[in-house]
């Protein structure tokens, strides 16, 4: 039987309506809003004034502390203005407008598709190159790619975990970068291993994506201690704990990290930027991005510059559909809709997913039943119910007890609900009310 | 034994048996009593017992616990009784009674869907704290009311009720004591506590939008924009500007309603105000639209104006 999580866990409809669909380039639009704080960290501090020239791949915000990231502009061209626009987070955010002219790339930049094997940097020198040129993890929670790289005093690493999953549904993303870039991605892996010094890395792909799978183990061939890893079909097995658990079959204690087992998780998204910024001398500034949706007329894959507006996206997709009820940033599970179409890309947009009306909008919530199904399905092993009350009662101290820390996120509590309960909602609530006592007890 | 005699001796013995735990119990219960001063009940009994923990206590044995304890009420003041209970506690206790000015909460946000447009629909739990988590809101002004309601669920005096027509929370005057639930309740702090005036009459800048003029103006059309003119025509000092966003003080402000008049986005509320006196030379035209003009502003509170 196929490896996967033991606990919790569904099976929503897969919809990988894109997946046939090669990755195309989308150039960037007239004007690029890149927002300051595409990662989770502190936002970065902007080093461009108003009319400075920039050019691709020029640093433009520079990070903010060591959780925190660089960022590099998309496009060259002239800077218009710094704004305060509305991004992916929902929330007003500070913004670089840069307004375009040409397409002049930094000098450094290796533009040729010829695939560099060989590197003789050392793991110093590939942590401090990763930071410089701004990596996140491309997953989704842009995590900053050097913190999970420095591996913290008295913790060894044994394991580097790949993460090609793509559990969400919708989202091909990963799947064709690993059919289209599987090389670079190996390489970019090897990288990453020679930055905290293992031996081994593991590859975990689903079952859903045999072409992936067999592309990669026939690429893997050739390369030394990088084994591949199909997976039972299960949401959300993309969670690091849960990857772990699948390929390792190890439990990460509750309130730890992936390094308490040995293990360092990363994306095959950021081990493709890892490879760019260490043999191609390319920064993070563009990204692979799905534009999907059942009613949108070329569901597709696109290599999209940062900071472009969402809608440029959806016009390249085939524009969008009159039914639309939602767009939403991420996939339907974990995604986060958007509250306009002006949204710049960011960093961590692995797929925009415009969700027709009958489909995204909200039934009615009833009361609890008591079913535990939420129970059954959380892959964290608690009990949603449970922290739903307690966090409309504002009760943070069982809410603590409760370890609702320890709750990833995934909604699949909210997606089995038979009453419709908005679970996640007040989970997501307790979370940060929780997280701010803790931070404060510990100050 | 005959069953007369078991009978007897049941009864002698149970009461015996009886007897004794009683002076057991008695004797303990003299042993460890715990003094506790009488005048805590008292104190109690004069309370609303409304337990809403607008003293600062978490109840009412507790403020009356501390009443007590206390040297000088000067600090222990429960909004719901006001000024009369204090004066009440003081005679039991035998200590001096200071008067506070009273409090109730007004909505620092006019911001109705006429005067500040929806841009996008939220779907998600209704529940402020939820929604201000969430995103920045579903209208261009991010400072201002969700109205989901956090407010009226935490009102323990029904004295807030959203307004289907604006959208906005309203607060009855007469039923709320001012015990600050709704204000800590309020994930925008959009709520305030302002000092009771005479005839309830209120003056405050019914906005909290903190960005530059342009970009208030555009998100919401009664936005403070921050121009200062309030500050300029107040004879008193009362107003302060600060982040593109006037504020009024209640202790300073005489409620001469100088400000209303030059406010050019009708941002500062006026409730409870008779109307103004027109300028008898063209008073037949200019009557009409100032009515018009002043309901408007004094939408936070149609109940009051009804009167």
């Amino acid at each position: 039987m196929a490896k996967t999580f033991s606990k919790g866990g569904v099976h929503p409809p897969e919809n990988k309506l894109s997946a046939n669909s090669a990755i195309q380039i989308v150039p960037p639009t007239n004007v690029v809003s890149i927002p300051v704080s595409q990662h989770m960290g502190a936002p970065s501090s902007v080093i461009v004034k108003k009319n400075d020239q920039v050019k691709v791949g020029q640093l433009i915000a520079q990070s903010a502390g060591f959780v925190s990231a660089n960022i590099h502009s998309s496009v060259s061209g002239v800077v218009q203005k710094i704004n305060t626009i509305i991004d992916t987070s929902g929330y007003k955010r500070k913004a670089v407008i840069i307004k375009v002219e040409g397409d002049e790339w930094m000098e450094n930049i290796d533009r040729s598709a010829q695939i560099i094997r060989n590197f003789t940097m050392s793991s110093e020198e590939i942590i401090k190159r990763i930071n410089e040129f701004g990596i996140v993890g491309l997953g989704g929670a842009t995590f900053p790619s050097h913190v999970k790289l420095s591996i913290p005093k008295g913790k060894v690493a044994k394991v580097l975990v790949i993460n090609g999953v793509e559990c969400e549904p919708y989202l091909t993303a990963d799947h064709r970068l690993m059919l289209e870039k599987g090389e670079e991605i190996l390489i970019g892996i090897e990288i990453q291993m020679k930055a905290i010094n293992v031996s081994r890395a593991i590859i975990g792909i689903e079952n859903n994506k045999p072409d992936a799978i067999a592309h990669l183990t026939k690429l893997a061939s050739s390369f030394k201690g990088i084994e591949i890893v199909g997976l039972k079909v299960k949401y959300p097995q993309g969670g690091e704990k849960q990857l772990i658990k699948a390929v390792m079959n190890r439990e990460v204690p509750s309130g730890g990290l992936p390094i308490d087992v040995g293990a360092v998780v990363h994306n095959v998204g950021t081990a493709f930027a890892v490879y760019e910024a260490v043999q191609k001398n390319k920064p993070l500034f563009e990204r692979v991005v799905t534009v999907t949706g059942k009613s949108l007329s070329k569901p597709s894959n696109f290599m999209a510059r940062i900071g472009v507006p969402i809608s440029n996206l959806i016009e390249a997709a085939g524009g969008l559909p009159e039914d639309t009820g939602k767009v939403i940033s991420g996939g339907p599970m974990m995604g986060k809709s958007l509250n306009s179409l002006e949204v710049p890309m960011a960093k961590g947009v692995s797929g925009v997913l415009i969700m027709p009306d009958n489909e995204s909008s909200r039934r009615r919530q009833a009361a609890c039943i008591r079913c535990a199904k939420c129970v059954s399905v959380c892959p964290m092993g608690l009990e949603p119910y449970i922290l739903m009350t307690l966090a409309e009662r504002e009760m943070w101290e069982r809410e603590e007890n409760e370890r609702i820390m320890d709750c990833i996120e995934c909604g699949s509590c909210s997606f089995v609900c038979p009453s419709n309960r908005a679970l996640l909602d007040y989970i997501r609530l307790g979370k940060g009310a929780v997280g701010k006592i803790m931070r404060a007890r510990k100050a | 034994m005959t069953e007369l005699q078991i009978i007897i001796a049941t009864i002698v013995s149970v009461s015996a048996i009886g007897i004794l735990a009683a002076s057991i119990l008695y004797a303990a219960a003299q042993k460890f009593k715990v003094f506790e001063d009488p005048r805590i009940d008292e104190v109690e009994d004069a309370l609303p017992s409304a337990n809403c923990g607008g003293c600062g206590y978490p109840g009412c044995r507790n403020y009356a616990e501390m009443c007590v304890k206390a040297d000088t009420l000067d600090d222990l003041y429960c909004p719901v009784g006001g000024n009369d209970l204090t004066a009440t506690i003081a005679k039991i206790l035998g200590k001096d009674a200071i008067a506070k000015a009273p409090k109730v909460a007004v909505l620092r946000c006019a911001g109705s869907p006429e005067h500040r447009a929806s841009i996008n629909v939220y779907d998600g739990a209704e529940n402020c704290k939820v929604a201000s988590a969430l995103y920045s809101g579903s209208t261009g002004c991010e400072f201002g009311c969700l109205g989901l309601g956090d407010c009226v669920v935490a009102c323990d005096f029904d004295a807030i009720a959203i307004n289907k027509e604006t959208g906005l929370p309203e607060i009855i005057d007469e039923k709320c004591t001012g015990c600050n639930a709704c204000v800590k309740a309020c994930p925008k702090l959009i709520l305030e506590l302002r000092k009771k005036a005479k005839k309830d009459r209120k003056i405050f800048v019914s906005c909290i939008n903190k960005e530059k003029g342009g970009v208030a103006k555009k998100s919401c059309a009664v936005a403070c924009i921050g121009c200062k003119k309030c500050q300029k025509v107040c004879p008193f000092d009362a107003i302060v500007v600060e982040n593109f966003l006037a504020y009024i003080d209640y202790d300073k402000c005489k409620l001469c309603r100088k400000c209303v008049d030059v406010c050019p986005t009708n941002a500062i509320a006026e409730i409870n105000f008779p109307p103004k006196k027109k300028k008898p030379v063209v008073a037949k035209e200019v009557a009409k639209p100032k009515v018009v003009a002043k309901k408007s502003v004094d939408k936070t509170n149609p109940t009051d104006e009804s009167k």
